[in-house]
């Protein structure tokens, strides 16, 4: 449904002309087989644990570290935006952080492994200003031996 | 964005794209356009096969040989109830009583409103093991007063230390709308209820929905600038004002 032509002109308007920004570069680092890889998620759904501090618009305030053996009560949502479903995540957080599936993954060896460590960011800040932070939650995902990392947006 | 900056310091990345146009513009690595509606990432909740596809479908772009790669998911989501159904309170709380003001007969009507939906609350905690409700840190019997107050003309005590007043409410209203939810979906024959008659019944048949458009037009008029930010932007949804202005009509 997220089709650009199924939304309501505002909508589509804002969208279409959201400033994006290109790269004079296009990275790209290989990897072993899927069955070898560390998986960590990498939200920008403004997740984070029960006990954190929610999510706020403040210029710093870019992202939350999930402990990978996380319970599902423990998670909470707190992206400032009011423009996307959160039902779905009420019902079943796999919708928006998948960790029983990728859990099952690792059990039935399609993946090497889940992170110790996952992380949200909270999208509604400008994601160039998120650069530094982007960086050291790489830096963070190595120390984890992740070389697979699961973005998945909202 | 972030899949670019991440790659770049040799991590291998792999997305979903919910707006696709925005991947095409900015070209990360590895990305998995799906169809499905923004919040929704993996398509639907208790699917687990359906989200093993789609999560299978972005993790193996990471065996691509070459990039960027900006892949199709061939699958929509399952269609869930699309049709109307009676997600109305049992009850009209408008009873109009005589001493009472305006806004006291809506907060009136807005507690009842509220209580009568505590037992599916408590049920959907009880089949779910789970509750997104309790972001703002706020014990459920206080929210009604302190979401009243503003429409009351007063500035209530920030019940946080550590965020703005703005932010505190923004997060009660987020607390109110995962209450009113999860209630709703807990009730007989609402499991998979679709999203847009969520949205539908919240805004167009509950006074909640009613409160929340009077505290946005309240944010708007205030002094403080990030007040007036949650009033225009952070209350209710761009599509709500748009085509709900049968309730913006009323309030």
């Amino acid at each position: 449904m997220v089709r650009l032509d199924h939304m309501i002109d505002a909508e589509r308007k804002y969208h279409e002309e959201l400033k994006c920004p290109t790269f004079d570069t296009e990275p790209w680092v290989a990897g072993p087989s899927l069955s070898e890889r560390r998986v960590a998620i990498i939200s920008t759904a403004g997740l984070h644990t029960r006990d954190n501090r929610p999510f706020t618009l403040d210029p710093g305030d870019y992202y939350r570290v999930i402990p990978g053996n996380i319970q599902a009560n423990d998670l909470v949502m707190s992206h400032v935006s009011v423009n996307f479903d959160r039902s779905g995540f009420q019902q079943d957080w796999n919708v928006a952080f998948p960790i029983d599936r990728l859990r099952e993954f690792a059990q039935q060896g399609i993946i090497g492994s889940v992170a110790d460590y996952h992380y949200s960011f909270m999208g509604a800040h400008d994601p160039m200003s998120m650069e530094q932070e982007a960086r050291t939650v790489a830096s963070l995902l190595k120390k984890d031996n992740v070389n697979a990392a699961l973005l998945l947006p909202v | 964005m972030l899949a670019h900056f991440i790659e770049e310091e040799e991590v291998p990345t792999t997305q979903i794209s919910l707006i696709r146009l925005h991947t095409e513009k900015t070209k990360p690595p590895r990305a998995l356009w799906v169809s499905f509606e923004l919040g929704r990432p993996l398509g639907i909740p208790n699917d687990p096969a359906f989200q093993k596809r789609v999560l299978l479908a972005a993790l193996k772009l990471l065996e691509a040989r070459s990039g960027p790669v900006l892949e199709d998911y061939p699958e929509d989501a399952p269609a869930s109830h699309d049709m109307p159904t009676t997600l109305a309170c049992p009850v009209n709380f408008t009873q109009e009583q005589v001493n009472l003001s305006e806004t006291e007969q809506l907060c009136a009507a807005f507690r009842g409103e509220f209580v009568s939906l505590q037992p599916w609350y408590d049920m959907a905690v009880k089949k779910q093991e789970r509750t997104t409700v309790g972001i703002s840190g706020i014990a459920l019997d206080d929210i009604i007063d302190f979401l009243c107050s503003f429409l009351e003309g007063r500035v209530p005590e920030n019940p946080r230390a550590d965020v703005a007043l703005p932010y505190t409410l923004s997060m009660v209203i987020d607390d109110l709308k995962s209450y009113y939810y999860e209630a709703i979906t807990a009730q007989p024959g609402q499991e998979s209820v679709s999203s847009q008659v969520l949205t539908n019944w919240f805004w167009s048949e509950t006074i909640a929905g009613q409160v929340l458009f009077s505290i946005r037009e309240v944010s708007k008029k205030s002094e403080d600038v990030l007040m007036q930010i949650v009033g225009s932007a952070l209350i209710v949804p761009t599509s709500v004002r748009h085509n709900q202005s049968r309730i913006g009509d009323t309030v």
